[in-house]
Order: C-alpha cells, then sequence, then structure tokens
C-alpha cells in the first residue's frame, strides 16, 4: 500500500490548512503525490481521495484531465517541446524531428535506458526565446540542432 | 518606458531588500495609513485601468461589484495562468519583480476587504511559482502579511495555488473550479464570480499585470496613470510580448495604444532576414489575423475592437511573407481542441472538426469545400458556448479563412504549398 513518508505529510497538512475546504487541496495533494511515487497509479489516486476526503472516480476525473499529472513513470528526463505557434514559426518541426532521430523514440515513449520521455506541449509561454523545451523543471530558449545537443549531452 | 519593468535589470530584484530600496510597499503603506478603500477604488476607476488578462474590464468597476455586506468569505484570485499562445508577459513580472504582484494583491484586498487571497499560476512555471512563495515568506516576515498589517486591523492570508496544465483554466470560472479542486470546466454565468466565486464568496478575479500596476497608481494617482497611454486612449502603460518574425522579439512596456506598425517595426526591429511581412495576430492567438495592410492600428481595447480583432493578452505574433498560412491554422485548431474541455458540445465537437479538417488540407488531402465546413461550424460555435473557448478557437479560423482565401484554395488545388 502506499503511503506518504512523514515529511511529505507535513506538508500535506500544511496545504491543507490553507483552504477553506479539505477537497480543494486536491490539485496541491496531487503534486506531492507525483513527487513522492513517481506517478498517479490507480492506487495512488485511492490514498490521495481518502487524504482528502473524496471519491476515487473525483481524484481520477481531475488527474487526467490536468496534463501535467502522469499515470505512469516517466523518464529521468521528461523533454516537453513547445510547437505551438511561436514555436511552431521558428523551427520546433525541425527540432522535433532532430530530438525523434538521436533519440529514436517517438512522441509519447520514453528511451530504454528511462532516461528519456519525449513530449510536445503545447505553448510555454516564452514565445519571445522560441522554440523552447521544457526539461523536467527548466526552460531551454533559442533551440537550434546544436544547442539541444549540447544540452542533452549535459544531462547525466 | 520602465513602470511596470523598472525591477527588471536589477541584480536579485525579486528580494524584498531590493525591492524596498526601489520603493516598494510605500503604496501599501500610504493606501493603509492615508486612504479609505473607498478612495483606492475611485482612484484606480480614475486610472482608466482595464484588465489585462485579455478581457478588459475596467479594474475599479470589477471591484465595486462586490457586495459590502457579504456574509460568506469573499477571495482574491489572481489569474497567473497564462497560457494564451503568444503571451509571456506575466512570468517575467512573477519572476523578476513578484514583490510588485503581491504588494498590487494587498491593496486590493484592503480595497475591497478582502482576507484571503490566491495566486493561481499555471504549472509550467515552476520558477515564477518559487519566487512568488519566497517573496510571500518575506512578506510575512516584514508584517505586510498576515493579522494587523502594518499595525492596523486589516489582514490579509495569500497562498499560491500551482495549476497542473490546462488553458482553460485561465478562463475565470475555470479557475475557480481548478481552484476548488476540481476539473477546470467553466461555470454558467450569471452569477458572476463576483457574486458567487471561490468556495461560493464574492470573488475578484484580476491579472497578474492588472495587479502589479496598482501600486502605481496608488503611489502617483489614477489620472497620472491614465496619461501615461496614448494621447487620446489613455489606460497607462501595457506590457506587449511580441515573438514570431521578428528581429528583436521579446516583452515591451509602451503607451496603451502605441501602433501596432511602431511596435514592430521600431521596437521589434522589423522582419527577420529583410523579409516582408504577412500577417499579425495582434492579441494572443484567440484574436483574430490582421493582413499586413492593417497594422497602422493603435493597440489598444477599442481600436482593435474597431477592426474586429482584439487586444486581447497584448501577445503580438508576427508572421512573415513565407509562413504558410494553413500549417499556421492547423497548429492553432489543434491547439484548442486539445484545450477544450468537453462541457458544451459546439465548441468540443467543433473545435475536433476544425482540427481535423485543416489536418487534412494540410495533408494535400482537402477539398474547397473544406473551407466552407470550417466556416459554417464557426457559425455553429458561435455564441453558443459557456465561455469563451469556443470563440477564441473561432476568430483565427474565420480571419485565416477570409482574408487569406486565395492562399488557402492554393494549398488545396496544389496538395500543398
Amino acid at each position: 500500500m502506499v503511503k506518504f513518508s512523514d515529511r511529505t505529510m507535513e506538508k500535506f497538512k500544511s496545504v491543507v490548512s490553507k483552504y477553506p475546504k479539505k477537497d480543494a487541496a486536491l490539485l496541491p495533494t496531487l503534486w506531492l503525490a507525483q513527487q513522492e511515487f513517481s506517478a498517479i497509479t490507480p492506487e495512488v489516486e485511492e490514498y490521495v481521495a481518502e487524504l482528502v476526503g473524496v471519491s476515487p472516480v473525483r481524484v481520477q476525473e481531475v488527474r487526467t484531465f490536468y496534463t501535467m499529472y502522469t499515470p505512469k513513470p516517466l523518464g529521468k528526463y521528461h523533454l516537453q517541446l513547445c510547437t505551438n505557434i511561436g514555436c511552431m514559426l521558428l523551427g520546433a518541426e525541425d527540432i522535433l524531428a532532430h530530438l525523434k532521430g538521436r533519440l529514436g523514440i517517438n512522441v509519447g515513449e520514453t528511451t530504454s535506458d528511462g532516461k528519456f520521455t519525449l513530449s510536445t506541449a503545447e505553448c510555454l509561454g516564452h514565445c519571445g526565446t522560441a522554440p523552447v523545451i521544457r526539461i523536467n523543471d527548466d526552460f531551454h530558449e533559442n533551440l537550434t540542432g546544436e544547442s539541444l545537443d549540447k544540452i542533452l549531452g549535459s544531462l547525466k | 518606458m520602465a513602470i511596470l519593468t523598472k525591477n527588471f535589470e536589477k541584480k536579485s530584484s525579486y528580494t524584498m531588500g531590493v525591492y524596498e530600496q526601489g520603493g516598494g510597499y510605500k503604496a501599501l503603506k500610504k493606501a493603509i495609513s492615508e486612504m479609505k478603500p473607498g478612495q483606492i477604488v475611485e482612484e484606480v476607476m480614475k486610472s482608466n485601468l482595464r484588465g489585462r488578462g485579455g478581457a478588459g474590464f475596467p479594474t475599479g468597476k470589477k471591484w465595486s461589484f462586490i457586495p459590502k455586506d457579504s456574509p460568506k468569505p469573499k477571495y482574491l484570485t489572481v489569474n497567473a495562468d497564462e497560457g494564451e499562445p503568444g503571451t509571456f508577459k506575466d512570468r517575467p513580472l512573477m519572476e523578476q519583480d513578484p514583490h510588485a504582484v503581491i504588494e498590487g494583491s494587498i491593496i486590493t484586498c484592503y480595497a475591497v476587504d478582502i482576507h484571503t487571497a490566491f495566486i493561481y499560476v499555471r504549472g509550467e512555471y515552476a520558477k515564477s511559482i518559487q519566487r512568488l512563495r519566497d517573496a510571500i515568506n518575506e512578506a510575512y516576515a516584514s508584517k505586510y502579511l498576515g493579522e494587523n498589517i502594518l499595525g492596523s486591523s486589516f489582514g490579509l492570508d495569500m497562498v499560491v495555488h500551482r495549476g497542473a496544465g490546462a488553458y482553460i483554466c485561465g478562463e475565470e470560472t475555470g479557475l475557480l473550479e481548478s481552484l476548488e479542486g476540481k476539473k477546470g470546466q467553466p461555470r454558467m454565468k450569471p452569477p458572476f464570480p463576483a457574486i458567487v466565486g471561490a468556495f461560493q464568496g464574492p470573488t475578484v478575479i484580476n491579472n497578474v499585470e492588472t495587479m502589479a500596476a496598482i501600486p502605481h497608481i496608488i503611489t502617483n494617482g489614477g489620472e497620472w496613470f491614465n496619461n501615461l497611454g496614448a494621447p487620446g486612449v489613455g489606460g497607462g502603460v501595457k506590457l506587449y510580448s511580441i515573438s514570431g518574425h521578428v528581429k528583436r522579439p521579446g516583452v515591451y512596456e509602451l503607451p496603451m495604444g502605441t501602433t501596432l506598425k511602431e511596435i514592430i517595426y521600431e521596437h521589434a526591429g522589423g522582419i527577420r532576414g529583410e523579409k516582408k511581412l504577412k500577417a499579425v495576430i495582434p492579441g494572443g492567438s484567440s484574436a483574430p489575423v490582421l493582413t499586413a495592410d492593417e497594422i497602422d492600428v493603435k493597440m489598444d481595447f477599442d481600436s482593435l475592437a474597431a477592426i474586429k480583432t482584439m487586444l486581447g493578452s497584448g501577445a503580438i505574433i508576427v508572421m512573415d511573407e513565407d509562413t504558410c498560412m494553413v500549417k499556421a491554422l492547423k497548429v492553432l485548431m489543434k491547439f484548442y481542441a486539445h484545450e477544450s474541455c468537453g462541457k458544451c458540445t459546439p465548441c468540443r465537437e467543433g473545435t475536433g472538426w476544425m482540427a481535423r479538417i485543416i489536418s487534412r488540407i494540410h495533408r494535400g488531402e482537402g477539398e474547397i469545400s473544406d473551407l466552407d465546413t470550417i466556416l459554417s461550424i464557426s457559425n455553429t460555435i458561435n455564441g453558443k458556448t459557456l465561455c469563451p473557448l469556443g470563440q477564441a478557437a473561432i476568430g483565427p479560423a474565420i480571419s485565416f479563412i477570409t482574408k487569406f482565401r486565395g492562399e488557402f484554395e492554393n494549398y488545396i488545388r496544389r496538395g500543398s504549398n
């Protein structure tokens, strides 16, 4: 059975106290769960449901509505390339082709060594420095094939 | 012009020390010690400040709709779910000057008698979230937040709420649903959030840039702010995000009502590679596109509405003569289909059809009649959805196809561009 560590449980209690209703803490609790368990599996959904006092189906409904909660563990580095208009105009398609070639995977897949998961994303709010990729929580801007190779090479 | 952006270049601009050195939190002190809440609302009305999220509703007027004698707690929700494609002006405010956003929010709460504020930040903006959380902790330590702020009887708590990836949560009632721990599906209006908002209480929802303008209005007066706008326009300064095929993309702080031509050719340096301009989206991807000969227009709410487009978030997306309009529209339609929340049938089904049809055209399998089918679907969505997402999707669909019909037809005949 899944269970928060003591430290995460403390964080959870603090989060819940900030909202007028317990179930309003569902999104932040899913964030905590994703950090702790790497993915929001059905088992995690049930655990979160119990924590915030809602039905498991409500948790699943919310988890599937938002793109940033993942039902299965991602690679060590989650590559999210923006392909919306600002990045498209400045060559995001070429960058995507370059990434697929280099990693040997398609969008939505993870490399066999578990290092990289490749995704495309809608506008990430960095259009002034397009094309942009989000790798885990960090943004890398003004991408070229060359700069991307350097970035990927530096990720251990 | 550097008012909202005045701290951006300073080292450690996001810390309390640097913010206070530049005069930060003096507006809050003035508001609490010298002004009655009603005076603040009045000053904001005089400033002609209109909501910077996209709808452009007058901020002071919005505040005045909040019932004074509500038995239920009232809330402020700062909309930091910046997701309109082309928009990247709230992020630098949160990353470089989070205290300005916080100070404006505290003043807003004081003016409207609110004691709990949430800042709803899109999930991808991890750095903005961290900077805001750190700044809020500093503000509590300096007694700008918490109980008895600056020795007054006014108290306020402020919480950063992280979104999780959904464009629809930038729509104010979708945002409220999400804040309450649900799917971000918009609510029926009325009741408007000012009456029944977060947790059923009266709620003010304001954009990040709107909040950042408040301290300046309090310090220098509403009239001063209004006069910062272009002559005959007013309404203060505006952060314009400009992207696409320009030499110097970025965020520019300029008088509200600066012309689109001036922004593209003077501030952003013109088109890359000395190419010709083909098209511009003036206010984020939902704003109907303009052709190259329509750019002699003032960038303010009314001037753009007069030529049937909108200022929206002030996000300018520039496309040069080599841009394939079929591909550009395909990317946008895919976006709206992906982001439609699924609640209203015309939007849920219509955005999906439009995306599939334009993709088919892009693959070279289109027919001329497909263009009229897209226009007909747009007509079916028009005015028949609870929230503006459906409307946002048909803005580009109709304008791209009607203004660049020749290019679309040629593409269909040839099967490529």
